[in-house]
């Protein structure tokens, strides 16, 4: 009857991703908490970025997860019971806009300059820096569209490369932001 | 701690009237209005140490008639004080030490409290803020240390965040799921100056604990109630939290079901009443164990499918459909999935249990458990819990049932960790809540004296028994001296074999009898068993005369009852009773770590034969 009854969680290697916002109070040590929890509970982080929302007193949490949905399930409800998390929401990829930001130093001389720029065109990325044997490409899209990018610049020879946390925001009207606000209001 | 008298102590020349501050606030400093949040708070004992950090916190303290302060020998002491007293009254405990050395110190009984959700606040002094983060004198970061084995935690360096800090702690350590919670204050936010407000207002906008269960879930429930054959309460340290014990009563007598209650919940309902099957796990009943094992419906109440509980989780219960209800949501379906998720608080649940169950018999759907009554009697009759005894020397469960007897369900009980707990929760008969306190979760050697200080500050007039290993009492013998000099008469009964029992049992079944670093009474290489004599370092007696202590030693069975009498009857004195027992006793039933339930051993290399197990 009960065939699946052992919830392990931990060392998922079959997961799957899933993106959470996580409304925070913007206090000092709160990311701490929220990442001291993911690794004492054995759960990876793939992504994260933090950073203000539009209320001061919020900050908001991107996490990306690797996980099945009964450690996300586990995951979640651990993160509810820290004190100062306010609201967690699961991104769905299709009603959710996803973004990261890269920044590419890639070799390039005065005679490949062009091709460099012609690659990264179709990509709606460009040229923040240049120097005499370098250029610094910038670009934002999904996971999917940055590593595209990567693989066509890789033979020009990456020098540098540093990458954004995912921010992630969901499509239509509604905000994840102004009911907890309310609370926050009412708590207060 | 090292003492740092470093600090120009305020002078506290306010006195603490219970009138209620005006909106602009008494002007006082932060450590007065420590003092004062702690004492509109309700609390009327803590249990710490002071040092350079926390000093300031001191001097108001000398001034509170409402505050009883009491002055232990090791901060661990003042952390196992405070979860002993919680437990026992139900109460939220209250320890403080200083910066650095006194914090960590902490640390262990601030994870034992955490792991077996035990109301605490935990107060510590923090260096200076503007040293925060330097390594300055005394400086550990307690907070980052504390943040896994916490409910919560806070750090205050501004004076006018010091009484807000206080209500929010004592609220979030006694509601929801209860446990610990430490606030860390900077030196120089007590020294300051300050404005008290009292009541404040809380911001904890992130804070909101469930209580009342969904109706939908409680109908469901009541309806698997009746509908299952085998079905078992499974009643763990959430019950006792809850206070809920009553209501478990009129719960489980409405249905006829089986209870079991775990090492965290024995109290939570009588032993004496014939629907109580005793307590699963490891070291469970036959009953117990088998019950759950062959259930085919378990209502867990504030329980949390504890691996010392399930064994094997994957082979735990295989026909069993689950009814989970706890206060906690992260524990529902953590270990084992649940059918019939309730979030909320026992009392609540249970209460609404009852209405349901009443409202399915009323519609003429009773739960008939007939055949599964003769199963679970069968299994108790045939293997009730028992032990050897050895010709010439003191069996160590006879001694611990022989106390349960003559001190009586009132008393309250006390345990390190070990055989000697074991045997406490198997051989004592418990019959009212809060009296069986011990360390579950985290296994803390060292609880029992302690704990048994801060249960009899927190309840003078109840017979409080430590009963400890002679291993486990070394770690915090000291408090022995805080006993005797603030007037705390506990007895204590070390079950003294020589040894570090529980490990030399698995030694002996699972280490080829290669005992290696358990033998507390020897040298290393020498054979108690091969005639040599066991060196009693320390004794024990002497000890607790060293201490102030009545001392006695017992090592045969037919003193053990006088000896008993002779300590009850001692109450101007902390008693300490050294029996001297058997050192190759063995608790069972066992099921050992890692297997299945069914492969419980109802004693060495017997496997119970399930008749009639399978009539359903």
């Amino acid at each position: 009857m009960t065939t699946q009854s052992h919830a392990s969680h931990g060392a998922q290697s079959h997961g799957q991703t899933h993106t959470l916002s996580v409304l925070v109070e913007n206090k000092p040590g709160v990311l701490a908490r929220v990442a001291a929890l993911f690794s004492r509970r054995g759960f990876n982080i793939e992504s994260l970025a933090v950073g203000p929302t539009e209320y001061a007193e919020i900050s908001r949490i991107t996490l990306v997860v690797n996980v099945e949905d009964h450690p996300l399930e586990q995951v979640t409800k651990q993160l509810n019971k820290l004190v100062n998390v306010l609201k967690i929401v699961e991104l769905e990829q299709a009603a959710s806009v996803h973004r990261e930001l890269i920044l590419v130093k890639v070799r390039a001389d005065a005679a490949e300059r062009h091709q460099v720029l012609a690659t990264i065109e179709p990509f709606g990325a460009r040229v923040v820096d240049v120097s005499v044997d370098s250029l610094v490409v910038e670009s934002t899209g999904d996971s999917a569209k940055l590593e595209a990018m990567l693989r066509v610049l890789e033979p020009f020879g990456i020098k540098e490369l540093v990458q954004s946390g995912m921010v992630a925001i969901g499509r239509g009207p509604r905000s994840i932001t102004d009911r907890t606000l309310r609370s926050v209001e009412r708590a207060a | 701690m090292t003492e740092q008298a470093r600090a120009a102590a305020p002078g506290s020349q306010h006195s603490h009237g219970s009138q209620r501050a005006a909106t602009a606030g008494v002007p006082m400093s932060g450590a007065q209005a420590l003092i004062r949040a702690l004492e509109e708070s309700g609390v009327d004992t803590i249990f710490g140490y002071p040092g350079g950090a926390i000093l300031p916190a001191y001097d108001p303290l000398l001034d509170s008639d409402k505050l009883r302060h009491v002055l232990v020998r090791h901060e661990q002491g003042a952390g196992h004080a405070a979860t002993g007293y919680a437990q026992a009254t139900g109460r939220v405990g209250v320890c403080m030490a200083t910066s650095g050395p006194g914090a960590t110190n902490l640390v262990t009984p601030i994870a034992d409290a955490h792991m077996d959700s035990v109301p605490m606040v935990a107060i510590t002094g923090q260096v200076a803020a503007a040293s925060i983060g330097t390594d300055a004198f005394q400086e550990a970061d307690i907070c980052g240390i504390t943040m896994p084995i916490t409910k919560h935690n806070f750090l205050v360096t501004r004076p006018e965040d010091i009484a807000r800090t206080i209500a929010e702690a004592f609220h979030i350590a006694s509601t929801g799921r209860p446990g610990p919670v430490l606030v860390d204050i900077a030196k120089d936010a007590m020294q300051a100056t300050t404005a008290f407000r009292w009541p404040v207002e809380m911001d904890l906008p992130g804070y909101r604990p469930v209580s009342k269960p969904h109706a939908k879930q409680i109908r469901e429930a009541a309806r698997m109630i009746v509908e299952s054959r085998r079905p078992v309460l499974y009643v763990g340290g959430g019950v006792l939290k809850a206070r809920a014990t009553a209501q478990l009563r009129a719960l489980a007598e409405l249905t006829g079901a089986p209870i079991v209650t775990t090492l965290m919940a024995r109290g939570a309902f009588p032993d004496s009443h014939p629907l109580h099957l005793g307590m699963p796990g490891m070291h469970g009943t036959v009953a117990a164990v088998t019950a759950l094992q062959k259930s085919d419906l378990i209502i867990a109440l504030g329980a949390r499918f504890d691996d010392r509980v399930t064994g094997k989780l994957s082979s735990f219960a295989p026909e069993a459909k689950v009814v989970h209800a706890d206060i906690d949501p992260a524990e529902i379906s953590k270990n084992r999935i649940a059918d019939v998720p309730i979030v909320g608080d026992c009392a609540e649940v249970i209460t609404d249990l009852a209405v349901a169950v009443r409202a399915e018999h009323a519609a003429g759907r009773v739960g008939d458990y007939t055949a599964w009554w003769a199963s679970l009697d069968a299994w108790r009759t045939k293997y009730p819990l028992g032990y050897e005894t050895v010709k010439g020397s003191l069996a160590p469960q006879f001694v611990i049932e022989r106390i349960g007897k003559i001190a009586g369900p009132e008393a309250i009980y006390t345990t390190g960790v070990g055989q000697h707990q074991m045997w406490t929760a198997q051989f004592i008969n418990y019959e009212n809540p809060g009296t069986f306190l011990n360390s579950g979760g985290a296994g803390t050697m060292g609880y029992a004296l302690p704990a048994a200080m801060g249960a009899k500050v927190g309840r003078p007039d109840a017979t409080v028994w430590a009963i400890d290993g002679d291993g486990c009492f070394q770690m915090t013998n000291q408090e022995l001296a805080t006993c005797v000099i603030n007037d705390i008469p506990i007895k204590v009964a070390i079950i003294n074999n020589g040894t570090l029992g529980m490990v030399r049992q698995w030694q002996t079944l699972f280490y080829n009898q290669r005992y290696s670093n358990t033998t507390l009474a020897a040298g290393p290489g020498v054979d108690l068993n091969g005639g040599a004599e066991p060196r009693r370092v320390p004794d024990f007696v002497k000890l607790a005369e060293a201490y102030g202590c009545v001392g006695i030693r017992c090592d045969s069975p037919d003193q053990v009852d006088a000896t008993i009498e002779k300590a009850m009857s001692i109450n101007d004195a902390p008693v300490v009773v050294d029996f001297v027992v058997h050192q190759d006793a063995m608790v069972w039933p066992m099921v050992p770590a890692g297997v299945s339930n069914d492969e419980i051993l109802a004693a060495r290399g017997m496997r119970p034969a399930f008749d009639g197990a399978d009539d359903e």
